[in-house]
């Protein structure tokens, strides 16, 4: 067995692959019953023993142009979790959370290395769509972004355009709304403007959106950083509701939230590599919430969630 | 406590209501009297020429302007109806014509053209260079053409095709604009649900920019409306007899009329240009209002 401290703490990205179950159980504290996730080996891991790994990214790098805004990053996303990514400005959490349904294809001059493996299909593979990544891997933003029509076609757009095999519509549109606890507030006025609603009413018929077209993963950017405390309250127990069905990733500038309600949390920082001032974003830490949040392994985690810098 | 009893900043003894501040400086003053001359100005001119063009082609605004051939030797009982209706025929042939074109193009270039692409960069600099080509060149481009395909220069067909080509810079640049204009989360949100780009464009982006690609589609096609000289050039009739009906047709058009008429030497003749112009003005008044309409229709839609 190899030594781990021997290796530099920006390369030791997260439950690392020497952990032996001896080591893992000493971590689980009686009230964490979530199993360790090794992303490297998630997909060796039965179900009995731990959750699948939806997708695993391994050494996966992003650059803009010339730039590498994000280096080497290696986690899992299990299946019917919620995983969150924080961490300060820039440290490329987003960047990363978009690079798995392929959304960075969009922005021109992107570029991905490394391997991000959707139940071990690589999704950057030459014959990979790009479409048919999003038609699984779903995503919902920052900033509400209904379509400028009724309420009812932002639902059924998503499965009109991929070309869904829908027997009702109107089932497929209530059972969307009511999956996203917005079906009351809204069933008396389907026809009506989505712009019509409230910021909180807004995020939540975009996830509705997104679930209509049944992904198996949504990413979620920052959702309620547009939002009041209590519509923020709403999509939280939302998302703990969602977990059941699909497997959610949130990038997160709030901690609590994070804490709230993620079963895993990866924390990324970002540091000017020698010799020139671009900041690349990393992956610093990854493990399950309550142990980044109680007893995190690297001390700019425990800084960072402490308050004392970001 | 004690040492705070020093006098306040001299900034707070200075009055709040200095003369020389705000709008109400000689130099603000004359500049601001300055733009409301040029304004007066342009107005002015714009009212006057208005004004008199319906005092000389008042007693000629009657039916038979609307009914009427023009007639060599009887203004009297001269109208412009070969006119409005070649205006009308010509003027739908370059819309069919110019604006799937142009909106086409301008997707392309907007949505799928890569902005560094040395081919796209070509096409752009060029459209913006064909938008300040003169109209006299268009119609002789026409001509060329009507010409290498064995078409009569003098047809419906032609001029369309004539005028589509001196609007399609325009259409292009304005609905660039208007699908620059629709957010980029409308985009997102549409891919991230498994939409493809051409299905994002279709339901998403092109709707959501109807109202500025037909505000600037219109203007354009008003423009083409008032256009003279590339027809000219193409040898549209100015002595039409007879319902222009079909793409191969003679045809004159309004402008061409009201050019025939105002270089007789007869009064009448002058006052029956007088008449067409106001005609003319009001139909590219009501083009203009299709486009407000238009606007409005689809801005409340959302």
């Amino acid at each position: 067995m190899s030594e781990p401290t021997a290796q530099p703490a920006d390369t030791t990205l997260t439950a690392s692959p020497v952990d032996t179950p001896g080591e893992s159980s000493v971590n689980t504290s009686p009230s964490t019953t979530i199993p360790r996730l090794d992303p490297i080996d998630a997909g060796r891991i039965t179900a009995s023993e731990a959750p699948r790994a939806v997708i695993t990214a391994t050494d996966v790098s992003c650059y803009y142009g010339s730039f590498r805004a994000v280096n080497e990053v290696t986690m899992g996303i299990g299946l019917h979790e919620i995983t969150a990514l924080i961490g300060p400005s820039g440290c490329g959490k987003s960047t990363v959370l978009r690079a798995l349904n392929r959304m960075n294809d969009l922005i021109p001059g992107t570029r991905v290395t490394g391997t991000i493996a959707y139940h071990g299909m690589d999704i950057y593979a030459k014959d990979v769509d790009p479409i048919e990544v999003r038609r699984r891997i779903g995503m919902v933003f920052q900033k509400p972004n209904p379509f400028p029509k009724s309420i009812y076609d932002n639902v059924a757009y998503g499965p009109k355009v991929t070309g869904m095999k829908v027997s009702n519509m109107d089932d497929l549109v209530e059972e969307s709304l009511r999956g996203a606890a917005l079906w009351d507030e809204v069933k008396d006025k389907l026809k009506q403007s989505a712009y019509g609603l409230s910021g909180g009413q807004q995020q939540r018929l975009c996830i509705a959106r997104t679930i209509a077209v049944k992904p198996e993963v949504i990413l979620m950017d920052e959702p309620c950083s547009a939002l009041d405390p209590i519509a923020t309250s709403r999509i939280e127990d939302l998302m703990l509701e969602l977990k059941e069905d699909y497997t959610i990733v949130i990038v997160t500038h709030n901690m609590q939230q994070a804490a709230r309600v993620a079963d895993r949390t990866a924390f990324f920082t970002a540091e000017a590599a020698e010799g020139h001032g671009d900041r690349t974003g990393h992956l610093v830490e990854f493990d399950e919430t309550t142990k980044i949040f109680s007893n995190p392994a690297d001390s700019r985690t425990e800084d960072y969630i402490s308050g004392r810098f970001g | 406590m004690a040492v705070m009893t020093t006098e306040p900043p001299p900034s707070a003894t200075r009055p709040l209501t200095a003369e020389s501040q705000g709008e109400k400086n000689p130099q603000s003053v004359f500049f601001l009297v300055l733009l409301w001359l040029s304004l007066a100005f342009g107005i002015l001119v714009l009212v006057v020429l208005i004004v008199t063009t319906f005092i000389d082609g008042l007693p000629r605004m009657d039916l038979k302007l609307f009914t009427n051939y023009t007639s060599q030797v009887d203004p009297s009982n001269a109208g412009a109806r070969a006119a409005i209706l070649g205006t009308i025929l010509v003027i739908v042939t370059t819309a069919i014509l110019a604006i799937p074109i142009g909106i086409a193009a301008a997707a392309y270039l907007e949505e799928f053209a890569s902005k560094t692409s040395r081919f796209a960069r070509i096409v752009e600099l060029n459209v913006q260079n064909l938008a300040a080509v003169p109209a006299i060149i268009y119609g002789m481009l026409a001509a060329a053409a009507a010409l290498a395909v064995g078409l009569s220069r003098n047809t419906v067909l032609a001029g369309g095709i004539a005028l589509a080509l001196l609007i399609l810079p325009v259409i292009i640049v304005s609905t660039r604009e208007a699908l620059r204009a629709v957010p980029q989360e409308i985009r997102q949100g549409s891919l991230a649900l498994g939409a493809s780009p051409m299905q994002t464009l279709q339901r998403q982006t092109l709707p959501a920019a109807i109202p500025g690609i037909a505000t600037g589609t219109i203007l354009a096609l008003s423009r083409a409306m008032g256009e003279a000289a590339p027809l000219l050039l193409l040898g549209a009739l100015v002595f039409v007899q007879f319902d222009p009906n079909g793409l191969l047709s003679g045809f004159t058009t309004m402008p061409i009329q009201i050019f025939n008429w105002a270089g007789r030497s007869q009064e009448e003749f002058k006052q029956l240009a007088a008449a067409a112009s106001i005609l003319l003005l009001a139909m590219v008044i009501a083009l203009n209002a299709v486009a407000i309409i238009i606007r409005n229709k689809f801005t409340t839609a959302r």
